[in-house]
C-alpha cells in the first residue's frame, strides 16, 4: 500500500529533512522524490510506502497536517487511490 | 501511475477549489419494521436507522482522512414514510419524531423520507399523511420531506398539486419564527428518482435493496476553474473542457462510494454526478456560466449555456462510475449559490428564467423565497409548471420555494449554513385559482406510451 505526501509553500531551509524523518519515524518508506517550483510555490510530491505503517492512515494524515501548520506549509498525506482514480482510466 | 503535475492538480482542486464529495447517503428500508400500531412501528424505525447507519460518521471521517478529500455531509435516507403508517396514518407524527431523534443519535445532518408517492392518485391514508407533513417539519430539525405529484407514465396529478400549495402554505406558516425554514426541508416532485442521495429530496425506493450506498459528488469551483484556463477556446472546447473535469470528479465520487458500501456492510448504490453549488464563494453554479461568458446568470443565453454545461457533466461522469443515478446534473438553488443571490439582487434572474433553465438541468426551482402572502393556489401552478416540464421531457423536476412569513419583495432572507440567502423574488400576481381547483388529473403525453 502507497501513500502520496504533497509539500506546499513558500521555499523554506531543511523541509525535505524534516518530512522525511517525520515519514520514518512512522515507518513509511520513501521511495519517489521529485520538487519543483511553481509560480514561485515550492511544491514536493513524495511516494511513500506505507506497509509497514501501524498507526491509522487517517491519523498520519492528521499529523502530516500539523508538521505543515508548525513548519508554515502545507502537508497532506493521501492514499494513491486517490490519484490512481482520477487521473488514470 | 499518475505523474507530479496531476497530484498538484487533485491538490489544488480540493484545497484551492472546493472539491469535496458532497454527500455520502445511506438508503435504508423501512418496510421490515411496520408493525401493528405506530408506537411500536416508530421503536422499530428508531433501532433500524441507528443499527444500519451507526458507523456512518465514523467511516465517512476515516475514508475523509485516509483520501485526503472532504466528505461534507452524511445522510441517511429511507422508504417513503407514507408506506410504513399506511395503517395509522393519523399518528404519522410519531414516525417522523423517530426519525428525528435516530439523526440526532448518529451525528447526521439531514434524514430524508418523510415522503409519500401520489403521482397518479391519493389514497386515503396519503391524503392523511400529507396533512401531517407541516406539523413534522416544524417539529423536527432534520427530518426531510418530498412529495411526487407527477410522473411522464401517469401525468400529473393535480388533487396533490392543489394540496401541496396548502401544505408549503402551512409548513412555512408553522415555522415563520424562522422565516419559514420548514420549507427548505420539503420538495415537490415530478418524476422523483428512488436513488437521490441529496437533499431534501432523497428516499429510498421501493425497488432498492434493504441497504444501499449513494454518493453525491461536487465541484462547481473546479469546473470553473478548468474554464478560465481556457479562456478563448469555443464551445466545443468548453464542454470538452467540462467533460474532462467531471470525469476526474466523478472517478473520486466512485472510489468513495465504493470503499464507503464495503466498509459500511451496504450495497453501492449510484454516484450523483451533480454539480451542487454552497454560499461560499468559489463554489457556483452560476459563475461556470458567467466564466463562459455572460455577464450575469439570468441574462439571455443562460439556458443554452446550461444545457450544455449539463449535458457534459453528464457525458464526463457517466464513463468513471460504474452507476451514475439520483439527480445527476447541474443544480441551481437560488440561496445556495452565491452567483445565484448576486444575480437575484441585481433583478437579474426572475423566475420565469429560473424556469427556462430547470428544463434544462438538473431539478428545477430551488430554494426560492417568495413573498409570504403568495396565494397557496399561486404555488401549486408554479408546482404544476415545473411537473409539466419534468412530464413532458422526462426528466426529474422539483419546487422547493419558501413563502417567508411578512416577507415581500426587497426584503432579503437569512437561512444559515450551506442553505444560505435570498432576496425575495417577485411572483405572478395574476390568479391561478380557477385552474387549480378544478383539480382531477393532467393526463400522460402520448410520448409516454412506449410498450
Amino acid at each position: 500500500m502507497r501513500a502520496v505526501v504533497t509539500v506546499t509553500g513558500k521555499d523554506n531551509k531543511g523541509i525535505i529533512a524534516k518530512v522525511s524523518s517525520f515519514l520514518a519515524e512512522k515507518g513509511a518508506n520513501v521511495e519517489e522524490v521529485s520538487q519543483t517550483i511553481l509560480n514561485d510555490r515550492f511544491a514536493m510530491v513524495m511516494l511513500v510506502d506505507i506497509g509497514e505503517v501501524q498507526e491509522e492512515l487517517s491519523s498520519i494524515a492528521r499529523q502530516c497536517e500539523e508538521l505543515g501548520r508548525n513548519i508554515g506549509m502545507s502537508i497532506r498525506l493521501q492514499h494513491e487511490e486517490i490519484f490512481n482514480a482520477m487521473h488514470n482510466v | 501511475m499518475f505523474n507530479k503535475t496531476e497530484v498538484l492538480e487533485t491538490v489544488d482542486m480540493i484545497e484551492r477549489e472546493h472539491l469535496d464529495i458532497r454527500t455520502i447517503t445511506m438508503g435504508i428500508s423501512l418496510l421490515p419494521c411496520v408493525r401493528e400500531n405506530a408506537q411500536k412501528t416508530a421503536r422499530c424505525v428508531y433501532d433500524t436507522v441507528c443499527a444500519k447507519a451507526r458507523d456512518i460518521v465514523k467511516v465517512a471521517q476515516q475514508l475523509a482522512g485516509e483520501y485526503g478529500i472532504p466528505i461534507v455531509n452524511k445522510r441517511v435516507s429511507v422508504t417513503p414514510v407514507s408506506l410504513i403508517c399506511a395503517a395509522f396514518p393519523q399518528e404519522a407524527e410519531k414516525i417522523g419524531l423517530a426519525l428525528d431523534k435516530a439523526a440526532k443519535e448518529l451525528g447526521i445532518d439531514f434524514l430524508g423520507g418523510y415522503s409519500a408517492l401520489v403521482h397518479k392518485g391519493t389514497a386515503e391514508y396519503e391524503q392523511i399523511f400529507l396533512e401531517s407533513i407541516p406539523a413534522v417539519l416544524a417539529q423536527t430539525e432534520r427530518v426531510c420531506s418530498s412529495v411526487n405529484v407527477a410522473s411522464s407514465k401517469s401525468g400529473i396529478n393535480m388533487d396533490a398539486v392543489a394540496q401541496m400549495g396548502h401544505i408549503v402554505k402551512r409548513t412555512a406558516e408553522l415555522t415563520k419564527a424562522s422565516d419559514g425554514l420548514g420549507c427548505a426541508k420539503l420538495v415537490v416532485f415530478a418524476n422523483a428518482v428512488e436513488d437521490n442521495p441529496f437533499m431534501a429530496g432523497a428516499f429510498h425506493g421501493t425497488g432498492e435493496s434493504g441497504t444501499v450506498i449513494n454518493v453525491g459528488v461536487s465541484g462547481p469551483g473546479v469546473v470553473k476553474h478548468a474554464l478560465e484556463n481556457v479562456p478563448n477556446a469555443n464551445l466545443n472546447d468548453c464542454a470538452e473542457t467540462i467533460k474532462r473535469t467531471a470525469f476526474k470528479i466523478t472517478r473520486a465520487g466512485q472510489l468513495i462510494a465504493k470503499e464507503a458500501a464495503k466498509r459500511l456492510h451496504a450495497e453501492f448504490g449510484i454516484v450523483d454526478l451533480s454539480l451542487a453549488p454552497t454560499p461560499v464563494m468559489g463554489d457556483s453554479v452560476a459563475h461556470i456560466l458567467e466564466e463562459l461568458g455572460l455577464e450575469v446568470v439570468g441574462t439571455h443565453g443562460t439556458t443554452a449555456a446550461l444545457a450544455m454545461l449539463n449535458d457534459a457533466v453528464k457525458k464526463g461522469g457517466v464513463m468513471a462510475s460504474s452507476h451514475v443515478g439520483g439527480l445527476s446534473g447541474a443544480f441551481i438553488p437560488v440561496s445556495e449559490d452565491i452567483g445565484m443571490i448576486r444575480a437575484a439582487e441585481k433583478g437579474a434572474l426572475c423566475m420565469d428564467k429560473l424556469e427556462a433553465m430547470t428544463a434544462v438541468c438538473s431539478v428545477g426551482l430551488d430554494m426560492i423565497a417568495i413573498p409570504g402572502d403568495t396565494p397557496a393556489e399561486t404555488i401549486s401552478a408554479i408546482i404544476a409548471d415545473e411537473a409539466a416540464i419534468g412530464m413532458i421531457n422526462n426528466k426529474t423536476t422539483a419546487v422547493r420555494v419558501i413563502p417567508v412569513p411578512g416577507k415581500t419583495v426587497g426584503d432579503t432572507v437569512e437561512f444559515g449554513g450551506l442553505l444560505g440567502h435570498a432576496p425575495i423574488l417577485p411572483v405572478h400576481t395574476a390568479s391561478s385559482a380557477k385552474f387549480v381547483q378544478r383539480g382531477g388529473r393532467i393526463p400522460a403525453p402520448i410520448h409516454s406510451n412506449k410498450n
